[in-house]
């Protein structure tokens, strides 16, 4: 065991990288804010990241087409929101919270129905062939953007927040917006129910075998492709979950939103290690909370940092910094 | 004596490739049975054709009374039959516990049945909480087979156990093998003929994609000459 597993390990990377920008930042209030920032956004990232994990991971398939679902559940969560928009002014917190959690479970409904439509239409035909793969998930991608444009138009759509998550908690000089908090405490709960399914339950047990070996999962007695329909229709109801979140998040959408993730969130997988929900966590924290640091420090340099991060960790870990293993 | 498995005239392509070119052969019920043959001889292809991981192009492979040519691997797993793979399958990532829990179709374990176990392989007890990766050649072995015999099987289909294990490890395999072969019946892939010879009833010889030779493992034993012919031994390997 290393100097680094035995203090910790590579989940101390973030706490690193903090406290690095800390030193260049300089200001507490600052870099305190940008660190929510970074933990919020990195969270909504994990969202949409670990269901493309798994699914690489489980099924070893390229979905270039995952950030269809991420797109869906934006304009979905927005429509969704402008419905009930009296709702989210209204003085009741309870109807606040209400238009917002139906705009993220409509999101999550569709991303789950549409992500076993993908997976028996458009993916299934192509299992173990990624040429193939990427051919058609990367087809699929542009009708899904034309399809969005063709209901939503290409003209961008502003997304209101409930009244109950606008504004910022003020500490000291340090200001966190409460939408922040909230991605961030959802992505968490999201984390915990998904680590508590892959390591108490049966179910998870034979994901997390599935991952490694699935030949030998269907040797014992277990059919895997049922496991796979399940596992991507997920993975896809994440990504539009963490769509919808993203929504609210930016306050305006274009149609070109889940491409512009997906950069980010191949960084995720390919960083954390392919099919494995702790290294997607911790690949998008550290991405969150560089974007952000570099965004504040060095505007330009923003998306290349990201680039330039998951280029280091490669050459120091090039499965990834927490890889499933593999039989 | 009934034969629990029967081949008949079985084709596997691999690829471009016609790997078995109508392996035909009974396994009888009970004991241990051993298919012997040098390196791409077809060993490995006909378990896995068995087993439903290749598909045979031609011919029948009958389980008991079903027809398992067409059949799923999962499907023939339930019937009874467990692999063990030349690679042995251990999900290194799972603890030892999770492996075996993997392999126990209700979840959970039989004590009496996990007491056997643990009397055969004590360094199961001991690696219990273990990842399994970080058990030794031996030991994850002895987990791929501890994990094939968890539940009652029929059948158990073990892909060369002795490969890169050390002398003392085999003797340990060989004593267990006797033992759970009093219980069930066991397909053997191997090359190592001394252990093969140590626990074989029946015995078949492939070469080539084809059956050479049927017959008793005492009978290929007693014959210098057989096995100079069929396995290519030396003089010094008998």
């Amino acid at each position: 065991m290393g100097s680094l597993d035995r203090i910790g390990g590579v989940y101390l990377l973030p706490v690193i990288l903090a406290l690095i920008a800390f030193v260049f930042i300089g200001q507490p209030s600052s870099w305190a804010t940008l660190t929510v920032a970074g933990l919020s956004m990195g969270m909504m990232i994990f969202l949409m990241a670990s269901g493309l994990s798994l699914i690489f991971g489980l099924m070893d398939v390229l979905n270039f087409g995952h950030s269809a679902f991420v797109s869906f559940g934006a304009f979905i969560a927005a429509t969704v929101l402008a419905a009930l928009g009296g709702w989210l002014v209204a003085d009741s917190a309870f109807l606040n919270i209400a238009a917002l959690f139906a705009a993220i479970g409509a999101a999550t409904a569709f991303g789950a129905v549409a992500g076993w439509a993908f997976e028996r239409v458009i993916v299934k035909p192509v299992y173990k062939d990624h040429l193939r793969q990427i051919l058609i998930t990367m087809g699929a991608l542009i009708v899904a953007e034309q399809l969005i444009l063709a209901i939503w138009g290409g003209v961008p759509i502003q997304v209101q927040r409930p009244a109950i998550l606008t504004g910022s908690i003020i500490l000291g000089d340090v200001s966190i917006e409460i939408y922040r908090v909230f991605a961030f405490l959802l992505g968490l709960a999201v984390y915990v129910g998904l680590y508590l399914v892959l390591n108490r339950t049966r179910l998870g047990l034979l994901i997390r075998a599935g991952v490694e070996n699935r030949e030998m999962v269907e040797a014992l007695g277990f059919r895997i492709d049922r496991l796979f329909v399940g596992v991507f229709m997920a993975g896809s109801a994440l990504a539009a979950m963490g769509g919808s979140m993203w929504a609210g998040y930016q306050g305006l959408i274009t149609p070109a939103i889940g491409g512009e993730l997906m950069i980010l969130v191949f960084i995720v997988v390919i960083i954390g290690g392919l099919g494995s929900i702790q290294g997607s966590l911790l690949g998008a924290i550290l991405v969150g909370l560089m974007a952000n640091y570099v965004a504040f420090l060095a505007p330009k340099l923003s998306l290349a940092s990201n680039m330039l991060l998951m280029m280091a960790i490669l050459l120091w870990r090039p499965y990834g910094l927490k890889p499933a293993a593999k039989g | 004596m009934t034969a629990i498995l029967r081949l008949d005239d079985v084709h596997t392509d691999i690829g471009q490739y016609h790997v078995l070119h109508g392996v035909s052969f009974d396994v009888p019920e009970g004991g241990v049975h051993v298919l012997l043959g040098r390196n791409g001889a077809g060993k490995t292809t006909t378990l896995r054709t068995v087993m439903g991981l290749w598909r045979a192009r031609k011919g029948a492979i009958v389980f008991r009374h079903h027809d398992i040519t067409a059949m799923r691997t999962p499907d023939i797993a339930r019937l009874g039959i467990a692999y063990v793979p030349e690679n042995m399958g251990i999900f290194g990532g799972l603890t030892v516990e999770e492996n075996m829990r993997l392999a126990s179709a209700s979840g959970e374990f039989d004590k009496d049945r996990l007491a056997r176990i643990f009397s055969i392989f004590p360094a199961m007890q001991k690696f219990w909480t273990n990842q399994a990766y970080a058990l030794s050649g031996g030991q994850k072995q002895m987990l791929a087979i501890s994990r094939a015999i968890i539940e009652k099987r029929d059948l158990i289909l073990i892909d060369e156990p002795t490969k890169g294990l050390a002398p003392s490890i085999i003797r340990n395999m060989i004593d267990a093998f006797r033992e759970i072969g009093t219980e069930t019946t066991i397909l053997l892939v191997e090359q190592n003929f001394h252990f093969a010879k140590a626990l074989g009833r029946g015995v078949g010889v492939i070469e080539d994609g084809r059956i050479v030779h049927k017959g008793q493992m005492a009978d290929l034993a007693a014959d210098a000459d057989l096995q100079t012919r069929l396995l290519s031994l030396t003089a010094e390997a008998h």
